[in-house]
């Protein structure tokens, strides 16, 4: 690929199409009183490396995830670490997880993970802690405190005693629109570890909080769900300032629930439909949420892209990054109280190709 | 024609009173045709998670849950990328070729009818709109 054309067009989007809304970084952290406190970091999430046999991969999917981290490396200022928010693999294999690792590796940073069902349900996370690490896990930087949840955990009788082999279970968790799956959650021991984790935290701390499934819930029928999203909503309730971020969903979608601001990813693979569009089935897409512009087929990479969040204060302000639409920034408006696209908050300022059905 | 006309004969050697005028169907007759219907409907969802219709192992699913974002009540419809007024098997066979990377169905293949029949059926309610974009 050519590189120094990607980062051209990125540049040229970024201040162009959205005016003032995308200053370049290093003016946004100026408005601000202590600059050494703001930082940035890069949100890459679901990749789906798919192998087809032996060493072929699905081209697409590793496109993505290639233009994906060669465009990182190129933002100024560096990000102080790099997200990647789960579902790597597409079938939870050790070539698709070796394949994604191998592509991430070129990454330039520290880079943490957050699991995908994707990337478990096959051995139920084995080889992927092998690869990254603890599946959940909380850091401190720069004032903020980080907590990484494995959230697309099931019910132990789906889980352990419903299907005959691990392929099988995999298939089944892998279909978004498959009955048979079941409903993610974070379940009694993780959310014991968070109480714990957060009690030695200060109530005006900001919190920031990654996790693959939304934690809200959305549409059951897709999993844009998280069973017990309200008793983890209410661990995080005593503190000021918390921001949830989230994958699987493919698409843009953002929310603010009492004390939480909640932003999702784009997938570097494909975008998913909103819920909405599926016209037999009856869900809530938080209102605040503009949608993002319908994606044309033709450009294979539209719709899928990255973002690169910039923490100011505390709080977060995410800027997408579409491969081939305008860049969209979401960043929370302290007098709203509730994040806002810089652009198409406002009904009359949406464009067309926003409107699905 | 031929088995027709033997069962029309059978039916007035019987004397039935079965024998059906054409603008006339009876309980069994719509139960048949549901039945037949919902057998290409199921064989449809079957295709649409099938990691053999294309050659990468992707399947319509994986973009497509549900059908969602395929808008056959949109089809025919002029199609910029094709430059022309295209139907929905057109924009169906384009996803085979594209990300499944496989070969195009005929039009009238019973898998293309069995794809079309499901995603539309998963559109059930929604009012034709041919032309919409």
């Amino acid at each position: 690929m050519d590189i120094k054309y990607d980062r051209r067009s990125f540049i040229k989007t970024s201040t162009v199409s959205v005016g003032a809304a995308a200053l370049p970084l290093t003016m946004v952290e100026l408005a601000f009183a202590k600059p050494s406190d703001n930082f940035t970091f890069a949100y890459i999430s679901d990749s789906h490396i798919q192998q087809i046999k032996g060493t072929q991969f699905v081209r697409n999917w590793d496109r993505g995830l290639i233009r994906a981290v060669a465009e990182t490396n190129l933002l100024t200022p560096k990000p102080d670490f790099i997200m990647y928010g789960g579902d790597l693999a597409q079938m939870g294999s050790k070539p698709e997880l070796d394949h994604g690792a191998e592509i991430l590796s070129k990454l330039n940073g520290k880079v943490y993970h957050v699991m995908g069902e994707h990337d478990y349900y096959l051995d139920l996370g084995e080889y992927w802690s092998k690869l990254f690490g603890k599946q959940y896990y909380s850091f401190n930087h720069k004032g903020v405190h980080f907590v990484v949840l494995n959230s697309i955990l099931t019910y132990d009788e789906w889980t352990f005693n419903r299907w005959p082999s691990a392929e099988q279970r995999m298939a089944e968790m892998a279909g978004l629109d498959n009955p048979n799956g079941s409903p993610f959650m974070v379940g009694d021991q993780q959310r014991e570890w968070l109480k714990k984790d957060l009690a030695k935290v200060k109530k005006d701390t900001p919190i920031v909080v990654f996790s693959h499934s939304p934690l809200q819930k959305i549409y059951k029928g897709w999993n844009f769900w998280t069973e017990d999203a309200e008793q983890v909503q209410a661990l995080l309730a005593p503190f000021d300032k918390v921001t949830v971020f989230y994958g699987h969903v493919h698409q843009i979608q953002y929310n603010q629930i009492g004390n939480i601001a909640f932003t999702s990813a784009m997938a570097t693979a494909w975008p998913w439909p909103y819920p909405q569009s599926y016209a037999q089935a009856q869900q809530l897409l938080p209102k605040l949420t503009v949608q993002m512009n319908r994606a044309d087929p033709f450009f294979e990479r539209d719709a899928t892209g990255w973002q690169f969040i910039d923490v100011n204060s505390g709080r977060a302000s995410a800027t997408f990054n579409l491969y081939n639409n305008t860049t969209r920034t979401v960043a929370f408006d302290p007098q709203a109280g509730h994040p806002k696209d810089q652009t198409y908050q406002d009904e009359d300022k949406r464009i067309s190709p926003q409107m699905h059905y | 024609m031929k088995i027709a006309s033997v069962i029309a004969c059978a039916a007035l050697a019987l004397g039935a009173s079965a024998v059906a005028s054409a603008d006339e169907f009876t309980k069994e007759d719509l139960a048949r045709w549901q039945e037949q219907f919902d057998g290409v409907v199921k064989e449809g969802r079957a295709l649409w998670t099938d990691a053999k219709l294309g050659k990468n192992g992707v399947v319509c699913a994986q973009c497509h849950p549900n059908a969602a974002n395929t808008h056959p009540e949109t089809y025919p419809k002029f199609q910029k990328q094709l430059g022309k007024v295209a139907n929905f098997w057109e924009m169906v066979n384009w996803c085979i070729r594209n990300p499944l990377e496989g070969d195009e169905l005929a039009a009238d293949d019973p898998k293309m009818t069995a794809l079309l029949t499901y995603a539309t059926w998963e559109r059930r309610g929604v009012k034709l709109e041919p032309g919409k974009h």
